[in-house]
């Protein structure tokens, strides 16, 4: 990833004969100084503490009590939610995210297109992904209901199974899932920038060598947007594993755990039984979890990202 | 000649037609949402559905707003956006400025602290966070949502600073020989220059405190302090049947979002471009 053309990577310095003086040295610290205070009061003592506390008895109102590993091993051997917040958690992130970016990516093709009024469409696709989320909730509560939702009326009339979503376990998570495609339109920008910036003579080229419009799509734009999909990848990855208010509000983890993902149950230890030891232990297994899915990412991405600058 | 006219037109049937039926999918729940916050109450439950509400009951929307104090969540809301836009606007655009043009030890250093925050996930910091702000006695005011900001983001900080290098060193150079000061320069050349890009900045700040659940659902208790999206949703838990009056309330809360986004289009695309991928 290093010296490529990436968000992830640091630029790096350039090259500049001068050395940085003591004025420039100076300057350079007062003017970051408000990230390095910040980054010190709010990230890393947090983050030191939080270490301490994941080995600590604590309920927030008492000093820490030191007690090793036991919040560690409780959460393995003794937390049957513990295990069902995590497998529903990686539901969503297995089953739920490829959706999402497939739709993304599809809805971003549709919107590349020379038609007239495009502004038009991609504002009607684009508006969902930034409606508050509590207001979002709430209307796919309603369009989900059961009974009464506009979903299940529509299904109804085309004779096809009205499922339960959010009264049913077994489609609560795949509800959840339907009303994120509603939102597909947020990636869907990133991709359109990644789309105009495939040089058309490309794709022409391709057309000239025989390519069918298929083979065009696989074997030239896809190449040439895979940057953008591992960067969308990550960044619905590391949400994903962070998902909570929509759970919060539209369920509170029901109905039988069905949709208590990682994020909830540690919510509800924290700041309801006020276990903020054994929530502190979870938070830092979510970041190993996430950070060995984000890894593993990475490590196979070499064989389908392809960088244009590469070489150069 | 004619046959290829006659494929053009049929390409562009078929894109409409597509887009349109999609289109629709997505749009529907915004007019569901609409529909049901007008109709009275025996049409919101009504099989088959009511498509067009007769008459509107636009009263539903002054008996939603009156009876929470949407006003006053409104006005909270409001206050809390404000102080964001500032803090992250003043403190990113100082950060992104010592990144982007000066040069010193310490701003790789800078980048990988920037890209941790990104990458831990807030869990982690969220309980030692919630006991430093118990510790201050701030939890129950605004002020744990309100001090970071102050303290920049990384998000933020890295879309100023790409916006921020594509400034010519030429310009401050010749600035700096003419005795222009750093904070001259920032102030006098790269804040003027940098308007849509703070602009954008700014955006995303309002958008992300108007849209924030988790902050407010921590830290603010007094019911007279919410925000709208903490009172929609006690809202909710207390009035969970009543669809017209939550939908009118949920319309409200959304309506200024996408009021803004068609004010501030460009402004919108441009900076998602520019964190998104193009570096």
């Amino acid at each position: 990833m290093r010296g490529r053309s990436h968000p992830f990577t640091p630029s790096p310095l350039r090259p500049g004969k001068r050395r940085a003086s003591r004025g420039a040295q100076l300057t350079g610290l007062a003017f970051a100084a408000p990230w390095i205070i910040g980054f010190v009061v709010f990230f890393a003592y947090p983050v030191i503490a939080s270490a301490y506390y994941s080995l600590c008895s604590f309920d927030a109102i008492r000093p820490p009590r030191f007690i090793g590993f036991e919040n560690y091993r409780r959460m393995f051997f003794e937390d049957d939610l513990f295990w069902k917040s995590l497998w529903n958690t990686l539901y969503m992130v297995v089953a739920g995210l490829p959706v999402g970016l497939v739709a993304s990516l599809g809805i971003a093709l549709l919107l590349n297109r020379k038609v007239k009024g495009m502004t038009v469409y991609r504002t009607i696709y684009y508006l969902p992904s930034i409606t508050p989320v509590v207001a979002t909730s709430i209307l796919w509560l309603w369009l989900l209901n059961p009974e009464m939702g506009l979903i299940n009326i529509a299904l109804g009339k085309m004779h096809l199974m009205q499922p339960g979503w959010l009264t049913d376990p077994a489609w609560a998570k795949a509800a959840l899932i339907l009303m994120g495609l509603w939102g597909a339109g947020g990636g869907m920008v990133i991709y359109l920038a990644a789309l105009q910036d495939v040089p058309e003579s490309l794709t022409e080229a391709a057309a000239l060598d025989g390519a069918g419009k298929l083979q065009q799509f696989r074997h030239v734009t896809l190449p040439m947007l895979s940057p953008v999909i591992l960067f969308n990848l990550i960044m619905g990855l590391i949400g994903s594993f962070q998902y909570f208010t929509q759970a919060y509000v539209m369920t509170s983890g029901g109905p039988q755990d069905s949709t208590m993902f990682y994020a909830l149950h540690l919510f509800n230890r924290a700041f309801l039984d006020f276990r903020m030891g054994y929530a502190s232990a979870m938070a830092w297994v979510l970041f190993l979890v996430t950070l060995v899915c984000a890894l593993l990412v990475f490590k196979t991405s070499v064989r389908w990202v392809y960088y244009a600058g590469e070489g150069r | 000649m004619s046959r290829r006219r006659w494929l053009a037109a049929l390409d562009a049937l078929l894109s409409h037609g597509t887009l349109i039926a999609i289109g629709l999918l997505f749009f529907l729940p915004f007019y569901w949402l609409v529909a049901t916050a007008l109709k009275p109450d025996a049409q919101v439950f009504a099989m088959p559905p009511v498509w067009v509400p007769h008459p509107p009951q636009w009263r539903n929307f002054p008996r939603a707003l009156t009876y929470v104090p949407f006003g006053l969540y409104t006005l909270n809301t409001l206050r809390i956006c404000a102080l964001n836009v500032l803090g992250t606007v003043l403190s990113c655009s100082l950060v992104a400025y010592s990144l982007a043009k000066v040069r010193w030890k310490g701003r790789e250093w800078v980048f990988w602290s920037m890209l941790a925050t990104m990458i831990l996930p807030g869990q982690v910091t969220m309980v030692p966070t919630f006991t430093i702000f118990r510790s201050l006695h701030w939890i129950g005011t605004i002020l744990p949502l309100v001090v970071p900001p102050f303290f920049g983001n990384a998000f933020s900080i890295f879309l100023l600073r790409q916006f921020f290098m594509t400034i010519p060193d030429e310009l401050s150079d010749a600035a700096r020989i003419d005795g222009c000061s750093d904070l001259g320069i920032f102030t006098r050349l790269i804040l003027p220059l940098s308007k849509p890009a703070l602009a954008t900045v700014g955006l995303f700040a309002f958008i992300g405190s108007w849209n924030d659940f988790l902050g407010p659902l921590l830290y603010l208790n007094d019911e007279r302090s919410y925000t709208l999206s903490i009172g929609l949703q006690r809202f909710v838990s207390q009035h969970g049947a009543e669809w017209s009056m939550l939908s009118a309330a949920s319309a409200v809360m959304t309506v200024p979002i996408i009021i803004i986004f068609f004010l501030a289009q460009r402004t919108f695309i441009q900076g998602i471009t520019l964190t998104g991928i193009k570096g």
